[in-house]
């Protein structure tokens, strides 16, 4: 292919809920590898942006491509393009009736048709990754907060994705625990997979983007890289509202 | 109201009926010392074996049929949804005994008009009403239970690639079942009870034995005061197997 692919795509989109506009003509081109933060107020539409991507939400006008394959506005069916999207979740939403091994291996086999013990194998090295590998026989409610977000994290790499979405991964965490996770989000942004991140977690940002977004009112109201990002926002609303978060 | 007031009040009613002369208790009819009465309550108690077998049949049609019935209920398309919800109301709205003669005497014809020509003995058509009506509750029951399950466990599922059928296999189901299974258990005592309607086509259970034993000896009193009985120990036997079911889903809910 003589043209470059993007990993995400968006254009034009906009998307209701019932009369209730959120998100408003969002154009947005993710390269394959980049690192995006996102960031905003409560109730500006981050959650919902990320939720397009793998449609947890459709669109109801304007085009969502991954990997160049457009994301159906309409059917929700054969999506084949999600799998290689992988989401992390706020609330972790871990299967708790299943062990951390069996949470690990429940996509590769039903999914992408592994063996068991292939699927194994390929949760073996992620638990490693994420520096927990002797949790593999618990059940997730005997982990710590820090340790679930960490296996649902190995759970969405198991599926090998191109793409990692995570909304506020460390939003539910008490902070003791936001570190373990965010270190490794960023040993994950250092080997090349494509990342959108919405977080208030600035120092991760600093360290991990290449390039920042603020939302408010379900438009994207300002982009640039981390560095002009936090030192001169163009707008007031941006620059209003990095001083309330970085006061903490 | 307490316990022991209810008891006091069922025995006073019985001892009143003692005293007056013609409605003395004479439970000689079923005496299992005298051949006559030995042989009356081996009848009797001979109908626990068509009771247990239509209300266990019906319970796992209806188990069956619940769940054919709940999965397009719980679609976002409300035209999916829709025929599950109009068979729930529907079948929830009509009395068991219209729907036993419905079935016994109506559907064999409706069923001859399109050249199938199959009888529908009592056995069948009782199990086949209590299987339908019973399915209707089911469904609710299957309804709430899948429903209590966070909306975040089928989002999870579905980013790491699972199909609607997997998602429920794997995901929804397992977690569900352990809410679903006690009040699905409970409504196993409401089969066992209206089961008794199935005396009415003929059908030989607890009830119908008891009345054409009546028939014959006209002692209403202690017969159905056994009927009670009988039904009683069944619903009891029934309800301690649910609390020993509940202890067990309670003790591995939090591994
Ligand atoms: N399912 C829904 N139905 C109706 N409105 C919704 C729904 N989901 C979100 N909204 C509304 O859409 C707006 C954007 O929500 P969204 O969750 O995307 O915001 P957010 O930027 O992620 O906020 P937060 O920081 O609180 O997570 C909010 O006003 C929210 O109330
Ligand atoms: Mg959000």
């Amino acid at each position: 292919m003589s043209k470059k692919t993007l990993a995400v795509e968006f254009k034009s989109v906009d998307k209701w809920f019932d009369d209730f506009q959120v998100l408003k003509d969002i154009n947005l081109e993710v390269s394959v590898g980049e690192k995006i933060v996102i960031c905003g107020p409560s109730g500006s539409g981050k959650s919902t942006l990320v939720r397009c991507i793998n449609s947890l939400e459709s669109h109801q006008s304007g085009v969502i491509k991954v990997s160049g394959d457009e994301v159906s506005s309409k059917s929700k069916k054969d999506n084949k393009t999600l799998t290689e999207v992988g989401m992390v979740f706020q609330q972790f939403n871990l299967f708790p009736h299943l062990t951390v091994k069996e949470n690990l291996i429940l996509g590769p086999m039903k999914a992408l048709g592994l063996s068991r013990k292939d699927a194994e194998e390929r949760a073996t090295t992620l638990l490693k990754r994420v520096k927990i590998p002797e949790q593999v026989d618990k059940y997730p409610s005997q982990l710590s907060g820090g340790q679930q977000q960490r296996v649902a994290i190995a759970r969405a790499l198991c599926m090998e994705p191109n793409i990692m979405l995570f909304d506020e991964p460390t939003s539910a965490l008490d902070p003791e625990m936001i570190a373990e996770v965010l270190d490794v989000i960023i040993d994950l942004a250092n080997e090349g997979i494509t990342m959108i991140v919405v977080t208030h977690e600035m120092g991760f940002a600093k360290k991990a983007a290449d390039r920042m977004i603020f939302m408010d009112e379900g438009m994207i109201v300002e982009t640039g890289a981390p560095e002009d990002f936090f030192k001169n926002p163009k707008t007031d609303r941006c620059k209003l509202f990095l001083d309330q978060i970085l006061q903490h | 109201m307490q316990k022991k007031t209810v008891i006091a009040i069922l025995l006073i009613t019985l001892l009143a009926s003692c005293s007056s002369p013609p409605g003395t208790w004479g439970w000689y009819v079923i005496d299992p010392t005298t051949k006559a009465g030995w042989n009356n309550i081996t009848f009797l108690l001979s109908g626990f074996s068509a009771t247990i077998q239509l209300s266990i049949i019906a319970a796992i049609l209806s188990i069956i049929i619940g769940l054919i019935v709940v999965l397009p209920g719980l679609s976002e398309n409300r035209w999916i949804r829709m025929p599950s919800r109009i068979y729930v109301e529907f079948i929830r709205a009509i009395p068991l005994l219209p729907m036993l003669f419905w079935v016994f005497y109506g559907l064999p014809v409706i069923l001859k008009s399109m050249g199938i020509n199959i009888p529908i003995d009592p056995f069948w058509g009782a199990i086949l009403t209590l299987a339908i009506s019973d399915s209707a509750f089911t469904a609710e029951i299957y309804r709430g239970g899948i429903q209590s399950i966070e909306k975040g466990q089928t989002e999870a599922a579905k980013t790491i690639g699972l199909n609607y059928f997997q998602t429920m296999r794997y995901v929804i189901l397992p977690q569900a079942l352990r809410r679903i299974l006690p009040p699905l258990a409970n409504q196993f005592i409401y089969i066992v009870k209206m089961s008794a309607f199935a005396s009415v086509i003929g059908m030989q259970e607890l009830t119908r034995r008891a009345n054409e034993v009546n028939v014959s000896e006209y002692r209403p009193l202690e017969i159905y005061t056994l009927l009670i009985f009988e039904y009683l120990i069944l619903v009891l036997i029934i309800s301690s197997g649910i609390r020993w079911l509940e202890r067990k889903l309670g003790a591995d809910q939090r591994k």
